[in-house]
């Protein structure tokens, strides 16, 4: 195992108990922070695989902006543990059935698909998660996906002003 | 065996640095709040701290032992871990700024040649950012953790304040980051260093725009609502005692020297000495001054931050809304179409 391995498994290790902890914690705050390091172990891994750009918008994006929000608005409603209603044990039964064939189906495809399989990731090399590159394909190849999505943008940004102002 | 295929030498060297320069921004802070209360007293016409030691400058070690010595309160009621961590997290989000600040050129030591940064990522500026957006989390979680309503109000209007500033912060970034074509701290203090002109030439009102924003994420006055005594007791830290306090007021303070160390670097020339050829001496000599010229830059900032702090009383919070949003956001994007439209009329 070299370096490159060492660091892979001991941030896989890390996201994935980071991830449960998301799901059985009870107070919902901790849940939040919880995520916040899923987030972390996440960009630890884009880094490995040399998207610099990437990794640092994750944490600014998500864990800067977006799970502060998250924070904020499970502090204001202040979610108590008993106060929040219990599930009954049949609905919690259907929800583990659905989301097990849910990952089922996903692995299968997985499988099949003759297009990644056999294909060695690119650690530490590659640069289209570099700024430049990135930049540049953003703005010739992929220019109107990338227009299109910007005006999505400003009709959700617009919309939340309009609803702010009700 | 590659497991330990690692360049060992150049591992501890950054070691070194990095103990180097955490060690040396502590002791700055450790100073800064001596410089705060002596600045205060000169404005408020009084002598100040003067009686340990020489000009009382014993002082903040005096206050530090204080610090120390107290008796740990951690509230009944409070989450114990969370508690604990808000005011580590706060000191480390402060402190992690330093990696990417370029001190000065490089050194040359036992036969290598040492650059004086911890690490030149590419993403520089944008690391900052990253690091500057999670400086609200060790409040946030201190205040919420305390249980106590007060705290926790001011949490909200901290992580509010925060978040409102960044985007403006971000939006007179973009305009430099136009003007300098590159994210990483290293090139763009180069290029102002062989440039003609520094880059505030450029970008005076980006630069404003900056300086305000970086007061409000270092909740300095007049921006400094999550600590109004008068609405909220003490703010956020209210609960706290002991070191886990002092964690939080020196976070303050580290703050203060860093957004003035990335200051200097992006608008003030970073390590350049004006009117000064580096090349005419040792290179050591040249790194030696750099550093020099780079320290003094960031006390000048400080002063300014104090001047500011002890001259402008505080603002209601809805006036702290309105200047983000609806002045400091609209300035900010003016002022990236203006240097668009100038970069594009040069072309």
């Amino acid at each position: 195992m070299n370096v490159l391995e060492i660091l892979f498994y001991a941030l896989s290790v890390f996201a994935l108990a980071s991830a449960i902890m998301v799901l059985i914690s009870k107070n919902p705050i901790h849940s939040v922070l919880w995520l916040i390091l899923v987030f972390f172990a996440i960009s630890g891994h884009y880094i490995l695989l040399n998207a610099q750009f990437l990794a640092i918008v994750n944490i600014i994006v998500y864990a800067g902006a977006i799970m502060v929000l998250f924070l904020f608005v499970i502090m204001l409603i202040n979610v108590k543990k008993d106060k929040e209603p219990q599930k009954q044990l049949f609905v919690k039964f259907i929800g583990v059935i659905a989301g097990g064939s849910l990952l089922t189906l996903l692995i299968a495809l997985v499988k099949q698909t003759d297009s990644i399989l056999g294909e060695k990731v690119l650690l530490k090399e590659g640069t289209i998660g570099l700024i430049h590159p990135l930049g540049k394909a953003l703005f010739s190849d992929y220019v109107i996906p990338f227009e299109i999505s910007s005006v999505l943008f400003l009709s959700a940004m617009v919309g939340a002003v309009l609803i702010g102002k009700k | 065996m590659t497991l330990l295929a690692l360049d060992w030498a150049f591992l501890i060297e950054k070691l070194v640095l990095i103990v180097i320069i955490v060690f040396a921004s502590l002791g700055i802070a450790l100073y800064t709040t001596f410089g705060e209360r002596k600045v205060a007293a000169i404005l408020q016409d009084r002598p100040g701290p003067n009686r340990a030691g020489p000009f009382g400058l014993l002082q903040p070690l005096a206050d530090g032992l204080k610090l120390i010595m107290k008796e740990e309160i951690i509230p009944n009621a409070s989450s114990k871990w969370l508690f604990i961590i808000g005011p580590g997290l706060a000191m480390t989000a402060s402190l992690m700024t330093c990696a990417v600040i370029p001190w000065g050129t490089a050194v040359h030591l036992f036969g290598r040649i040492i650059e004086l940064q911890v690490a030149d990522v590419n993403i520089g500026i944008l690391y900052v950012f990253a690091v500057v957006s999670m400086g609200v989390y060790g409040i946030m979680i201190g205040g919420w953790a305390s249980n106590n309503k007060l705290s926790l109000m001011s949490a909200l209007r901290a992580a509010s304040q925060a978040i409102s500033y960044e985007i403006a912060m971000g939006l007179a970034l973009i305009a430099l980051l136009m003007t300098t074509g590159s994210l990483s701290l290293k090139t763009i203090v180069a290029d102002q260093v062989t440039g003609h002109y520094w880059n505030i030439v450029y970008q005076p009102l980006g630069f404003l725009i900056f300086f305000i924003c970086a007061m409000a994420e270092c909740n300095r006055t007049p921006f400094d609502l999550p600590e109004a005594e008068n609405e909220l007791n003490f703010g956020y830290h209210q609960e706290y005692s002991s070191m886990k306090l002092g964690f939080y007021l020196f976070a303050e303070y580290v703050n203060m020297i860093m957004s003035s160390a990335i200051m200097a670097c992006m608008y003030f020339g970073g390590y350049d000495l004006p009117f000064f050829d580096e090349s005419t001496v040792a290179p050591n000599i040249a790194a030696m001054i750099g550093v020099g010229t780079l320290l003094i830059k960031i006390v000048l900032f400080i002063f300014l931050f104090m001047w500011i702090r002890w001259t402008i009383p505080r603002f209601r919070y809805d006036q702290l809304m309105n200047l983000g949003w609806k002045k400091m956001i609209p300035l900010a994007l003016f002022n990236m179409l203006l240097t668009g439209a100038l970069i594009l009329s040069k072309l």
